[in-house]
């Protein structure tokens, strides 16, 4: 079994496949869908975890490619320095996916992996630089 | 009315039997027994906050060369300190930006590695006199070879601040952090119910000589702080609904710890500093059990949209620090998440030292030698001609 990250690109005209249940349907994938921002007319964006064996994997992307829309595996992944931490809770400001999160019963700071989007704005976003990106680590 | 004098507390605490809580566990007191038990139970209060403080500095006295220098410009890691003092003494600034660095290292990080330890360039020019020839210097200074280094922070502690928000289509990036377009996020920095200023709100037993925990060291309130504005409108509770009085505070930077002073970098903004600062609030009779009882939902701010960059900015909202904390608040019909900046979990952390060392005998409470001004507004800076008939140099 392996799990990948991926951001699917849909033509303006392609968004109305439903494309999750394809994958999970025919190709015995799980799939997780963590972001969407699929408006009519206009190139739709899908972020997913996938989950299934290594070939079902690589036939699901084939799939996609197929049906005309495009596909990137997340081959970064965002690292938090929580010794360095000083939960401020700045970030979460930005957060767009709410991977970044107060624990209201004591103010840390929680990072849930899953479900971040590796968008970056965090990096930034942070006063002390304790977020920072790592390459070449696929999920 | 029970009454405590300041040294009747000290007594108990030098004997180790003072009782102290911190401002949080007041509150459940005073709920559990009622104001009038709860002042004459408890002897002091604790309070804390951590968060960005852009006016903060330290003074510094490099000691004398052979042979000396009246330095008249001067640099830590590349960044500029003020040096228009005597021949070896420099302010820097937590704000001002490295030469070579930029946004990425500032005072903030030279006052950082000087608490740590670390080994910072100095650089210095001048145009040397008959008594101290020399006329540059590049050497290392630490904070064991060099002569007094104290904190100095004109304005810090902030009574109450405003939340920000930022109505228009473009992302704004300030000292209040990341704002998303079209009120996208609300964010806010204060620590509420652990926040010094906001547990005396009107200055009855926080003055000047206030000994306070700052930046992990002992330190004091020397001056009532820049743009003090304690006129501000205030609610039954006598708290501030917007930014209030604020302190200047003085301790020796070699007795701090980088646990508690951090340098911070807002992107697009600049450097600044989180200092961490907890006073302790002696109860020296009912009121102040009451005031020390303030909870996140009898404090309220205005939420102010910073896409408004000329003349007042508008108040979209006046919300409590129970709604901010929330995680998210009512705008314009719509649900918009609330981010914090200064951080409770340190709040909380030093509130805690603070009354671990009462407890422990070693921090002892002080009796303001003044007060701070109930009565000043803050002056707006104008642009404007020379006053007619009124008397200027080289007239
Ligand atoms: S902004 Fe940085 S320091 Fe603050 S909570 Fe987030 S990761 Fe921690
Ligand atoms: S990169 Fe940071 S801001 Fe973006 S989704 Fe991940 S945790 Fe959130």
């Amino acid at each position: 079994m392996k799990k990948i990250k991926v951001t699917m690109y849909f033509p303006a005209n392609k968004i109305a496949i439903p494309l999750a249940y394809h994958l999970i349907k025919n190709y015995n994938l799980m799939v997780n869908i963590l972001n969407a921002d699929v408006s009519l007319n206009k190139v739709g964006t899908l972020v997913v975890d996938i989950e299934g064996e290594e070939k079902d994997i690589e036939a699901g992307l084939k799939y996609v490619r197929q049906i005309g829309a495009e596909y990137a595996v997340f081959n970064k992944s965002i690292i938090w320095k929580e010794e360095s931490c000083v939960h401020c809770g700045t970030c979460t400001a930005v957060c767009p996916s709410g991977a970044l999160k107060m624990d209201k019963s004591d103010w840390s700071l929680t990072f849930d992996k899953e479900k971040c989007l590796v968008c970056e704005l965090c990096v930034k976003a942070c006063p002390l630089r304790v977020m920072s990106v790592k390459n070449g680590d696929i999920i | 009315m029970s009454y405590k004098t300041i040294e009747e507390i000290n007594e108990k605490v030098r004997a180790g039997k003072a009782v102290v809580l911190t401002a949080e566990e007041m509150i459940d007191i005073v709920e559990e027994k009622g104001v009038k038990q709860a002042a004459k139970e408890v002897d002091v209060v604790t309070t804390g906050t951590f968060g960005p403080m852009c006016s903060s500095g330290a003074f510094i006295n490099f000691g004398h060369s052979d042979p000396p220098i009246k330095m008249t410009k001067v640099w830590l890691n590349d960044v500029p300190a003020f040096a228009g003092l005597a021949a070896v003494d420099a302010y820097i600034g937590a704000t001002e930006l490295s030469e070579s660095r930029g946004m990425e290292y500032g005072g903030a990080h030279v006052i950082e590695d000087l608490i740590a330890g670390k080994d910072i360039h100095l650089v210095a020019e001048s145009y040397g006199t008959h008594c101290y020839p020399r006329k540059e210097i590049s050497t290392y200074i630490n904070k064991n070879n060099i002569n007094q280094a104290f904190m100095f922070n004109p304005r810090n502690a902030y009574q109450n601040y405003n939340a920000a928000t930022n109505s228009s289509n473009k992302i704004m990036y300030t000292y209040m952090g990341t704002l998303l377009p079209r009120c996208g996020n609300v964010t806010y920095s204060t620590s509420g119910q652990l926040s010094p200023l906001l547990n005396d709100p009107l200055y009855r037993t926080i003055g000047i000589g206030t000994r306070i925990f700052f930046g992990g060291a002992q330190g004091y309130v020397v001056w009532e702080g820049t743009q003090h504005n304690p006129e501000q409108k205030r609610g039954e509770n006598g708290v501030p609904m917007g930014p209030a009085g604020t302190l200047a505070l003085i301790g020796d930077l070699k007795q701090m710890s980088t646990k508690y002073v951090r340098a911070a970098v807002y992107q697009q903004y600049g450097v600044s500093i989180f200092i961490g600062v907890g006073i302790p609030i002696p109860i020296i009779d009912e009121d102040m059990a009451e005031k020390t009882a303030v909870r996140n939902k009898d404090i309220y701010t205005n939420v102010i949209d910073y896409s408004v960059s000329s003349g007042p900015r508008p108040v979209l909202k006046r919300v409590s620090y129970e709604e901010l904390m929330s995680g998210s608040i009512e705008l314009n019909g719509k649900t918009v998440p609330t981010a914090p900046l200064s951080s409770i979990k340190k709040a909380r952390e030093i509130a805690n030292v603070l009354k671990e060392w009462i407890l422990k005998g070693e921090f002892l409470l002080t009796q303001p030698v003044a007060s701070l001004p109930l009565t000043n507004t803050v002056n707006k800076l104008e642009i404007r001609n020379r006053t007619e008939g009124v008397q200027n140099e080289k007239d």
